[in-house]
């Protein structure tokens, strides 16, 4: 707002009134957003001050040692990156299928409905209902047992909605005269499909992709039962093994191992949520970044 | 087009492969479009397969619903009374709206309405950075940053407790529910606040008088969306909450949530035995209860886009 309109209507001391009430809710108002984003960031930097003298080469690159007192994090990161890879093996596909349904060929009916109110549910369920899923569906009656397998698809079938949306939303941001130029030329639906809608939209599905990354990796309660183990000193070697997590690892640190010198579990929260942040914001700098390019 | 304009259309219809391709893709998507309904039917197909056992034999609903005493693996006599529970759950998801309604209503309106340019990029990325700290992590800080500042600020035996897990709670509810309710201030029409500061309106009184209440439905929605959230939260309640069976008289006493019953207890239990289908059973519950609020969330959303036309 410039000064000169509201000097013109700023006349009469009601109007003045007004905007001295005006001035203080914005006031008000950016002092609570403050209040909600300081105290969080001076965690974090907590965090860091405390965690930062615990982190090495060394601390990322070694097992744990002395039952968990000592010694580096390697199985756990290596646990999450199979977890996190294997869930997005299962869940991509599926997601951006769901996705091309839902915006490329869902009539608006009841099924279209029941589907989206489905992906809200999907994403509202606790997570240690996943977690009693996860259990009863490929735990035991799958006979995955407890494996990378059977918690990777826990987490697959939970952050399923991250993908469909972020991919729904980046399909429909792809112009209709796009669609109706290809079909015009006598493509089908798919040829369409392929040649036109995925290829403009796949930045935004990258994106969402990255996202769902960032949140399959900081889960803790779908993975306790169905596949991360408390201590396994070695690697993983394929889908059916158990492995340790980062997620778990911070839980079991925290609150099963109370002889842990300090520093260590705020190393391993510090290098969890650096993993998670850095993904996340990886994410929205492509976002960011794909705007700014867009051509339409 | 006649019925004989129709058929001579389908004579040159050839169908190759393109066409066979273009069929299977439409089943392939199909099938993934409905996989969504497949698997929220299927969890609860699932959980209720493993918790039935225990719904139908030993399940006393006014047992289960009125009294406290959780004593799934006593020698003389097992009693499942999950009041503590269901209270602990409430007090902890109450204390967490408490401090983050407020919060998050007044930064969406910030971010949504007052902040302009490269404050409110700046904002609204922060916020979505917020709400990416994994849970755990969360419970973490309560447990080792949180626990110790209540204890000297307020000078109390234990850190752990409602308080603890209440206001850990409410931060990270808050930026999920800012973000919805900023979604939904964005909703309204720019014509609706183009129309009232034409008639002299300052932005304040466009917000309060206008944009608010042709937002409401959304707002309340938010707040809903962030109920379900907090009530279903696990690792934080686990963490941060004390995990004592205990109805509150403070907020300096500890409590234990449903949720983190589940987390603490499943590891210990035999497959099929009645405390791991009592397990189950919270499960149910915990599902029936964010399915209920999910629903009349989705509904209340409906009920703008409806008015809306």
């Amino acid at each position: 707002m410039t000064t000169a309109p509201m000097e013109l209507f700023a006349g009469t001391p009601r109007n003045a009134r007004d905007h001295r009430v005006e001035w203080l809710v914005r006031t008000l108002l950016g002092m609570m957003t403050a209040l909600l984003i300081v105290p969080v960031v001076i965690v974090l930097a907590l965090l860091v001050v405390r965690g930062g003298s615990a982190i090495s080469w060394e601390f990322l690159t070694t097992p744990p040692v002395d039952g968990m007192t000592a010694g580096g994090i390697l199985p756990a990161l290596v646990g999450t990156v199979w977890l996190v890879a294997v869930a997005l093996v299962a869940s991509v596909p599926v997601g951006v299928a769901a996705a091309v349904y839902l915006s490329e060929y869902a009539p608006d009916n009841w099924l279209t409905r029941s589907i989206n109110l489905a992906i809200i549910n999907l994403a509202g369920v606790p997570s240690i209902v996943h977690a009693l899923f996860g259990v009863g569906a490929f735990v035991l009656f799958f006979r995955f047992g407890t494996s990378i397998l059977a918690a990777s698809l826990t987490l697959a079938v939970m952050t399923l909605p991250v993908v469909i949306v972020s991919t729904r939303e980046s399909l429909q941001a792809v112009p209709r005269a796009f669609r109706e130029a290809c079909w015009n030329m006598g493509a089908t639906r798919w040829q369409t499909i392929r040649r036109i809608v995925l290829p403009n939209a796949v930045s935004g599905i990258l994106t969402g992709i990255i996202l769902e990354v960032s949140r399959t990796s900081g889960e803790t309660a779908p993975i306790m039962f169905t596949g991360a183990a408390f201590f396994l000193p070695f690697l993983p070697q394929g889908v059916l093994d158990q492995t340790m997590a980062m997620s778990l690892h911070l839980f079991v640190i925290a609150t099963q191992v109370p002889d842990a010198p300090d520093a260590l579990p705020f190393g391993v929260a510090l290098v969890l949520i650096s993993m998670v942040l850095a993904m996340n914001a990886l994410s929205i700098g492509f976002r960011i970044y794909v705007r700014g390019r867009k051509k339409w | 087009m006649t019925r004989d304009a129709l058929a001579r259309s389908r004579d040159f219809d050839r169908r190759g492969a393109a066409w066979y391709m273009d069929r299977a893709v439409t089943l392939f998507v199909f099938v993934g479009g409905i996989s969504a309904i497949l698997f929220i039917v299927g969890i609860f197909a699932f959980i209720a397969r493993e918790g039935f056992g225990f719904v139908f034999t030993e399940f006393d609903a006014g047992e289960f619903f009125g009294s406290i005493a959780w004593r799934p693996t006593s020698m003389i006599e097992r009693t499942y009374g999950a009041l503590a529970l269901i209270v602990g759950t409430a007090s902890i998801t109450g204390l967490a709206m408490v401090v983050s309604i407020p919060f998050s209503l007044a930064a969406a309106v910030f971010i949504g309405e007052f902040a302009r340019g490269r404050t409110r990029e700046t904002l609204k990325v922060l916020v979505e950075l917020l709400a990416a700290i994994p849970s755990v992590v969360w419970g973490f800080i309560g447990l080792s940053i949180m626990n110790p500042l209540i204890i000297d600020t307020f000078g109390v035996p234990i850190g752990l407790n409602v308080l603890n897990a209440g206001v850990i709670l409410g931060l990270m509810a808050a930026p999920i529910m800012t973000t919805i309710a900023e979604d939904a201030l964005k909703a309204v029409p720019d014509g609706y606040r183009e129309a009232a500061e034409a008639l002299g309106a300052t932005r304040w009184q466009v917000i309060r008088k206008v944009v608010i209440p042709a937002a409401r439905n959304g707002l309340v929605a938010a707040v809903l969306l962030g109920v379900g959230r907090g009530f279903g939260e696990t690792m934080v309640v686990l963490m941060a909450s004390g995990h004592a069976i205990n109805l509150p008289d403070s907020v300096f006493d500890s409590v234990r949530a449903l949720t983190a019953t589940i987390a603490a207890e499943l590891g210990e239990t035999a497959v099929g035995s009645e405390h791991y289908q009592a397990l189950f059973t919270l499960g149910i519950l915990l599902f029936a209860v964010t399915f209920a609020i999910n629903l009349t969330a989705d509904v209340i959303v409906r009920g703008i886009r409806r008015k809306g036309r």
